[in-house]
């Protein structure tokens, strides 16, 4: 392998983390080629909050001191990783991309940076979001929107759209998203890389600043799926900081993404989540998809989930209701802005007035519908009502994951769309999950791959695995096998395609 | 608005009035670490030394439920003869209070851990002791909240205030909220019976050994619910008065609500839903904030938490760990060491009970055990200020002291001695005995001496006692005792002085 800079960004985490085991290459130089692309063309992406590029160099540097002095290193070590901003990182400003954590450092690690450390990967940064994880095109971050690097006048999608345009940009070749209803999928889905919601509960929560305690789950995003799988297996894993960690052995990930094997495996296409309201373009790649996976000898089924049309309603229904919640200790209190405090404002004043000027629109619509959904009287017909929901959408995968192993979607209805266009529209933009949020409510697992370009405006394309609470590792098993056989087609993965900034 | 200050007297509403009570009791639970994460529960710690980013509901951080709290609870519910849940949740409860850190409360609403339960009391009447049933409706659990205070303006409370003071300390400290049905019927024992309530709590608290119960530490906390029926006219509105900050506080507390409620209705006023602040110094209540507009605190389940579903294996190991009823065992005390309620309180009051029982465990006598606690050993501690249990003496002393009275190397007199010294930190009995040279004289011939001598200082009451009049004996024995110094036995004394005079009782 070379090591010139520019080779380096572009190289799979997996090929990056041998040459450094092997003293093919540095930490410390891989780190700098992706310090120099960020300081390159960040300026046009707008994908990092923050560069912590001194404490960077530093972890890079003692990776490469730790494989001098022929210490073990781990199947991660020394590759450089950006982490969105909504996971804290002690002394590190997190700010989930609102005004009011403005100037809010941590003084501790969340359990997924934890874990990143531990396995001595190096941390470039903080990516951008929406603020607070709501919202599916970064549009509605306080410090502005990311752009996609395949057409810079679109939306990278949300609210992770930072982690996915950083991989798209070659300016990391890992980041972490959290995924709530979509939000790692549906990046993923429009900037050609890979994302995965793990199973609820797979990957510790302690340390993401929750929006919705109950659907939040943190992820790998990658380039490819075996470097998803890699990163999978280093953030997963029960944590006792999380009541709601599940305390059983990591599925293995790794192992499968290597196997890459679908013969006689029965591969549901969901019929609710295709058809009206999908583009032509992302249909055709999606049914391309379901061709291949047939070809390699999976066996494909048509299910019903009935249920799924009701999902979307229940989810900004229960989403909210977390979230007014959660949102509630930003109250400048403690930390993060505090406007008003002039000797003439009462303790309510103040925090009226903090929450006033450090909340964003959308964030504000969503504690107002949260905030109207829990009150007394109103309580059984919306809270009630969508846990009900929920519990329906469950059974509809318990029913469907009897006849397959796997269900398959397109992860997004649209390829990316420019930015400004639904920003003043709520319920266009919500619709933009319509195919991820099942699987956040009913809290198994889902990955988003990309299947190709769409022929209308050749954009990226994304499908979308589903498998069963706990059977992550069936993702990376179709995952791998269809994207092996999509590259063997293409002669490279969908991402070397994307145009130079 | 009534003003806070016009009475009916108490006996007088209660001809007209029939009391409604129901109380909240708040206990913080004794746990090492808080509700939710590791951090120390030590009181009185220097402001904001007991925090983490838990406790401080700093953004992603998580809890993580203190499995002893839960332990406490199901035991507390088991004590109170409650039904433990097979499955429930906490709850949050959403208001923005800056004591909060989260601005949510987690606590438990509609599915509490433990529920209908009861306590029986034990109130004095003219008629005697009379027990009340106290329906218990639920005991869950939920985090205590940080601690403000106001500093500047003239209450101290918050408004007013120049500016105000946050300690989270205390802020998820596991509390326990007990929580009463409406206690109806006791008429004007109401008072006497809200108290009987909290004592008894208190005592089974202790006895369970889950809190120090300190209400003027705030461990205990309790809100008394009140309201007036008129026969015929149906309940009235209640009034929650909150800052009753002793046993004897609950107990006013009701009574100077009875009053004040039964002024307003006799005016033709309406008792206004609100909470009121008792004032220890007055024995009045203030009023606080009106409830007439109930707020909404939007509960639902607390996602962060999974379900409590403990199993019944469990709860039968904890049931067969639950003590003795503190009013079971004052039962069985007073019928074993045979004395009336009335000693039983003094040992209670003392602290001596658990000290009597282990010194009779130790082979002393019941009442010898009880003369030494209560008696000279109380006086000390009191002179102290310091607990009966803090006494650097132990019950083998007791034990040892007693056995050498028994045998008659040592009178009650040169016992307390003996006690002087050990309190003194002069050794154990042996060696203040052996240092002090407290051993009873019981050489004949050196008693016949003195008693000799004592006859012929005084031959007239010698002259009496030969004629019959044996009371006149104890002068004798009395100038006996003061030249031994006190190191005879007395009833030796008397035996060799009647033989020496040929008398016989």
């Amino acid at each position: 392998m070379t090591h010139a800079a520019a080779d380096l960004i572009r190289q799979p985490a997996r090929v990056l983390a041998a040459a450094i085991c092997e003293g093919e290459v540095s930490s410390v130089e891989v780190t700098k080629a992706h310090l120099a692309r960020i300081a390159e063309v960040d300026g046009q992406v707008h994908a990092f909050l923050q560069v912590t590029a001194e404490a960077a160099l530093e972890t890079a540097h003692l990776v490469d001191e730790k494989r001098g002095s022929g210490r073990k290193l781990g199947v991660l070590a020394g590759v450089p990783i950006a982490v969105k901003d909504v996971l804290t990182m002690r002394g590190v400003p997190t700010t989930c991309g609102s005004r009011i954590l403005e100037g809010w450092r941590p003084p501790y690690d969340s359990t997924v940076v934890a874990r990143l450390r531990a396995a001595d990967m190096v941390i470039l940064g903080k990516t951008n979001m929406d603020e607070f994880a709501m919202g599916s095109s970064t549009e509605h971050s306080a410090y502005g929107p990311t752009h996609n690097p395949w057409d810079l006048d679109r939306i990278p999608g949300g609210s992770g759209g930072g982690s996915a345009a950083a991989l798209a940009a070659f300016e990391a070749p890992l980041a972490i998203g959290t995924d709530t209803g979509g939000s790692i999928r549906q990046p993923a889905a429009v900037t050609g890389t890979v994302g995965v919601k793990p199973t609820y509960g797979g990957v510790s929560r302690y340390g993401l600043v929750a929006l919705a305690s109950s659907l939040d789950q943190a992820g790998p995003c990658a380039r490819s799926v075996m470097d998803a799988a890699l990163l999978h297996s280093v953030i997963a894993g029960y944590d006792p900081r999380d009541s709601t960690s599940i305390d059983a052995p990591v599925p293995d990930v790794v192992a499968a993404a290597t196997r890459a094997d679908v013969r006689g495996l029965r591969i549901g296409l969901v019929k609710e989540l295709s058809g009206e309201g999908y583009q032509p373009g992302v249909l055709q790649r999606f049914t391309e998809a379901v061709e291949i996976l047939q070809g390699l000898g999976a066996e494909v089924v048509e299910v019903s989930c009935p249920n799924f049309d009701y999902a979307l309603g229940a989810y900004y229904l229960i989403l909210p209701s977390e979230a007014s919640s959660n949102l509630a200790r930003f109250d400048g209190m403690r930390y993060g802005l505090r406007v008003g405090d002039d000797g003439s404002n009462s303790v309510e004043q103040v925090m009226s007035l903090s929450r006033e000027a450090g909340f964003g629109a959308e964030v504000k619509r969503r504690i107002m519908l949260g905030t109207y959904a829990l009150s007394s009287g109103y309580y059984d017909a919306y809270y009630g009502q969508a846990q009900k929901v929920r519990t329906l959408i469950t059974r509809d995968f318990n029913a469907a994951f009897a006849k397959a192993d796997v269900l398959i979607s397109p992860t997004t209805p649209t390829t990316a769309f420019k930015i400004g266009e639904k920003v003043d529209d709520p319920l266009a933009m919500y619709l933009n999950d319509i195919a991820t949020i099942p699987v956040n409510l009913a809290g198994n697992c889902a990955m988003s791959l990309p299947v190709g370009l769409s022929p209308a405006d050749h954009l990226p394309v994304g499908l979308q695995i589903m498998a069963p609470p706990m059977a992550d590792d069936r993702l990376y098993l179709v995952g791998s096998a269809l994207e092996s056989a999509l590259t063997d087609s293409w002669g490279h993965l969908l991402i070397e395609e994307v145009p130079n900034l | 608005m009534s003003t806070n200050h016009e009475t009916v007297p108490f006996d007088e509403a209660m001809t007209r009035y029939e009391p409604i009570i129901g109380l909240e009791v708040h206990v913080e639970l004794g746990t090492k670490s808080k509700m939710f994460c590791s951090c120390a529960t030590t009181f009185g710690a220097a402001p904001n030394t007991q925090v983490c980013p838990v406790c401080l509901g700093l953004p992603g951080s998580m809890p993580v439920l203190n499995r002893v709290a839960v332990e406490s609870t199901i035991r507390i519910g088991l004590a109170l003869n409650c039904e433990i849940a097979t499955w429930c949740r906490f709850a949050r409860k959403n208001y923005f209070y800056p004591d909060m850190p989260k601005d949510y409360q987690v606590s438990q609403y509609d599915e509490p851990l433990c529920t209908n339960g009861w306590l029986d009391v034990t109130v004095a009447t003219d008629d005697g002791p009379q027990v009340v049933r106290v329906e218990i409706e639920r005991v869950h659990m939920e985090e205590d909240t940080g601690k403000l205070t106001h500093a500047g303006g003239a209450t101290g409370r918050i408004h007013g205030a120049d500016y105000s003071l946050v300690d989270y300390n205390r802020a998820g400290i596991p509390l326990i909220e007990i929580v009463t049905k409406t206690v109806v019927g006791t008429g004007a024992l109401a008072p006497a019976v809200a108290r009987a309530y909290v004592t008894e709590l208190r005592d089974v608290m202790r006895a369970l050994g889950v809190s120090d119960v300190r209400m003027e530490e705030g461990s205990l906390r309790c809100d008394a619910n009140l309201s007036l029926n008129k026969p015929g006219a149906g309940w009235g509105t209640r009034s929650e008065t909150k800052n009753v900050n002793s046993l004897r506080s609950v107990e006013r507390a009701v009574h100077s609500e009875i009053e004040r409620q039964a002024a307003v209705l006799d005016g033709g006023g309406r008792v206004i839903q609100e909470t009121r602040h008792f004032h220890e110094d007055t024995g009045r209540s203030t009023s606080g904030r009106s409830k007439e507009q109930a707020e909404d605190y939007r509960y639902f389940p607390e996602p962060d938490l999974v379900p409590i579903a403990p199993s019944r294996t469990w709860v039968e190991e904890l049931r067969a760990t639950l003590p003795e009823v503190p009013s079971v065992k004052r039962a069985r005390l007073q019928s074993a060491w045979g004395i009336n309620e009335f000693e039983l309180a003094t040992l209670v009051n003392a602290g001596a009970v658990e000290l009597v029982e282990a010194s009779i465990a130790a082979g002393v006598d019941a009442s010898a055990a009880r003369k030494w606690w209560t008696g000279e050993l109380l006086r000390v501690a009191n002179e102290r200020g310091v607990e009966l249990a803090d006494l650097p003496v132990t019950v083998s002393q007791i034990a040892r002291v007693e056995a050498l009275i028994a045998d008659g190397s040592l009178n009650d007199k040169l016992a307390r001695q003996v006690f002087e010294g050990v309190l003194a930190g002069e050794g154990d009995v042996d060696m203040v005995i052996a240092q002090r040279g407290l051993a009873v004289v019981s050489d004949d011939g050196a008693l016949l001496v003195a008693i000799d001598e004592a006859l012929a200082a005084q031959p007239d009451v010698a002259e009496k006692i030969k004629s019959g009049k044996i009371q006149a004996a104890g002068a004798i024995v009395g100038a006996v005792m003061k030249t031994t110094k006190g190191q005879a036995d007395a009833a030796k004394v008397r035996e060799l002085l009647l033989e020496r005079l040929g008398v016989s009782e």
